[in-house]
């Protein structure tokens, strides 16, 4: 690991000082960072803690919005009694995520920007060719063992899978990430994500010297009746081979449906909203032959590398599971 | 700025006064630093949970956490568990009762989550406790005997308090 500064600010404006020159990462949980540091994927040359920072932990739920601070602690907002009952998605993906001793260092602006956890990616010694790391160098996962690799999303530069949970379930309900740079400005977490096209190096929509202060996720009624559903290899602390958040509306005669959100995690390159799958529904009445027809269009566009075909078929399977989970009919 | 921290640190109640490079995580300075080599190193990357210790009452793992960033925090081990008389916490008496390792590498850890998955409440079920408690990889495969033990530990702690 290539040596640095610790530099632990008082106060946010200093952070975002610190934070102005070259080759500088904000420190919050570090699961990420510290891994990838080890790794010799990230090396630089100053960390600004971020943790002792006042006011950015807190979680608010109120009548039209969720307030969540970027410096709360997964395990903290996964166990929050009125995100628990009024976003019941948020918290199931937040506790189905990595570990409970990970999910109490890591923070939710920080689980924003987790990496992926494509293995060519994570390990330069091995593999140099990378467009992620180092763009222009090639890519080790289109002819390489790719069965944890996207089929959405991806491109002839990458296909390295968004690895996280809880992005999944906040763009399927329109959220909005708050930074502060030298202004504040809001931008919905779908374009927060960038698709990897030419330049996978570059994956969010945020500049060297802006910081992440807090998630808003708009109260809508499907959001109460909500679900993530998570598929992996195994039952506990691993990534998604292909997961779902959905919420449901019905109108008031409690079959027809009113709204429906489905995003899909483990299967792009960016947490995926599948609209197509929501306008087969929208108006119809629920049933599990028409969730499991609709639930196709959730791999419109796919393309499967050699090992991870398996996907296309897991990935509509999962959505109308998770459908049918949230509406009563499993 | 310099790539060294003079760092006074606080584990298990007491105090240690470090001169450390900035890179040195908190499992190396117990380790290394602190002659307290009962945390234990496995993957040393987040994914096993040997090294799980507590700080400030929390169980985190020590491998991604640098020692910079713990001071001013408390940090305790699996040493600072036992009482004063060397009566073994109630998880540790639990673990030797029922045999819940096999080559106890990764028991440390596993006792510093339990410990901690008990008080946050999550053994309500063996099923509770096979989540709460898979951030602990055992590769002996003991996990039903530690299910056991932080069942039966937890009921123990419980009926003391209630």
């Amino acid at each position: 690991m290539r040596t640095f500064d610790y530099i632990r600010p008082d106060d946010l404006n200093g952070a975002r000082r610190e934070a102005s020159v070259a080759q500088t990462r904000f420190l919050a949980g570090g699961t990420t960072l510290i891994d990838l540091m080890k790794c010799d994927v990230e090396s630089p040359v100053r960390l600004v803690d971020i943790t002792h920072l006042q006011g950015l932990n807190e979680v608010v739920v109120s009548a039209e919005r969720i307030h969540i601070g970027a410096l709360a602690k997964m395990s903290h907002v996964a166990g929050d009694k009125a995100i628990q009952s009024q976003a019941p998605v948020i918290s199931q993906a937040l506790w189905r995520a990595a570990s409970p001793q990970l999910r109490n260092m890591a923070t939710i602006g920080g689980n924003l920007m987790q990496r992926t956890r494509c293995t060519y990616f994570r390990d330069p010694a091995a593999y140099p060719d990378c467009n992620k790391r180092s763009p222009g160098s090639g890519c080790s996962a289109l002819e390489g063992m790719n069965r944890n690799h996207a089929i959405l999303g991806g491109s002839e530069a990458c296909i390295a899978t968004y690895p996280g949970d809880l992005a999944v379930a906040l763009v399927a309900f329109d959220a909005q990430i708050l930074i502060r740079g030298d202004s504040e400005r809001l931008v919905t977490v779908d374009d927060f994500f960038r698709l990897p096209g030419n330049s996978p190096d570059i994956e969010h929509d945020l500049a060297a010297n802006e910081m992440i202060i807090a998630v808003h996720v708009p109260v809508v009624p499907a959001l109460k009746q909500s679900h993530y559903l998570k598929v992996r290899d195994r039952a506990s602390y691993e990534f998604a081979a292909a997961s779902a958040a959905v919420g449901l509306e019905f109108e008031d005669d409690g079959k027809t449906i009113r709204d429906v959100r489905v995003a899909l995690g483990g299967v792009g390159t960016k947490p995926w909203r599948a609209h197509a799958v929501e306008q087969a529904l929208i108006g119809k009445r629920f049933t599990e032959r028409l969730l499991r027809e609709a639930a196709r269009h959730a791999v419109d566009g796919a393309q499967a590398r050699e090992h991870n075909g398996f996907k296309i078929i897991l990935a509509p399977r999962v959505v109308a599971r998770a459908l049918m989970t949230a509406g009563g009919l499993s | 700025m310099a790539d060294r921290n003079k760092l006074q640190l606080r584990i298990n109640g007491r105090s240690y006064a470090l001169d450390l490079d900035a890179r040195v995580t908190l499992l190396d300075t117990l380790r290394e630093h602190a002659q307290l080599p009962g945390t234990k190193k496995g993957c040393d990357q987040g994914q096993c949970g040997a090294c799980t210790v507590h700080v400030d009452g929390q169980r985190v793992l020590s491998c991604l956490t640098l020692a910079a960033q713990v001071q001013g925090r408390s940090v305790t081990t699996i040493e600072g568990l036992a009482a004063v008389d060397g009566t073994l916490h109630a998880v540790q008496a639990a673990f030797v009762e029922f045999d819940a390792f096999q080559c106890g590498y990764c028991t440390p850890g596993q006792i510093m989550s339990a410990v901690a998955c008990i008080q946050e409440g999550h053994t309500g079920s063996d099923d509770e406790i096979r989540e709460y408690m898979s951030g602990n990889i055992c590769r002996c495969g003991a996990y039903p005997h530690i299910v056991t033990a932080v069942r039966t530990a937890a009921a123990r702690l419980q009926g003391d308090s209630a």
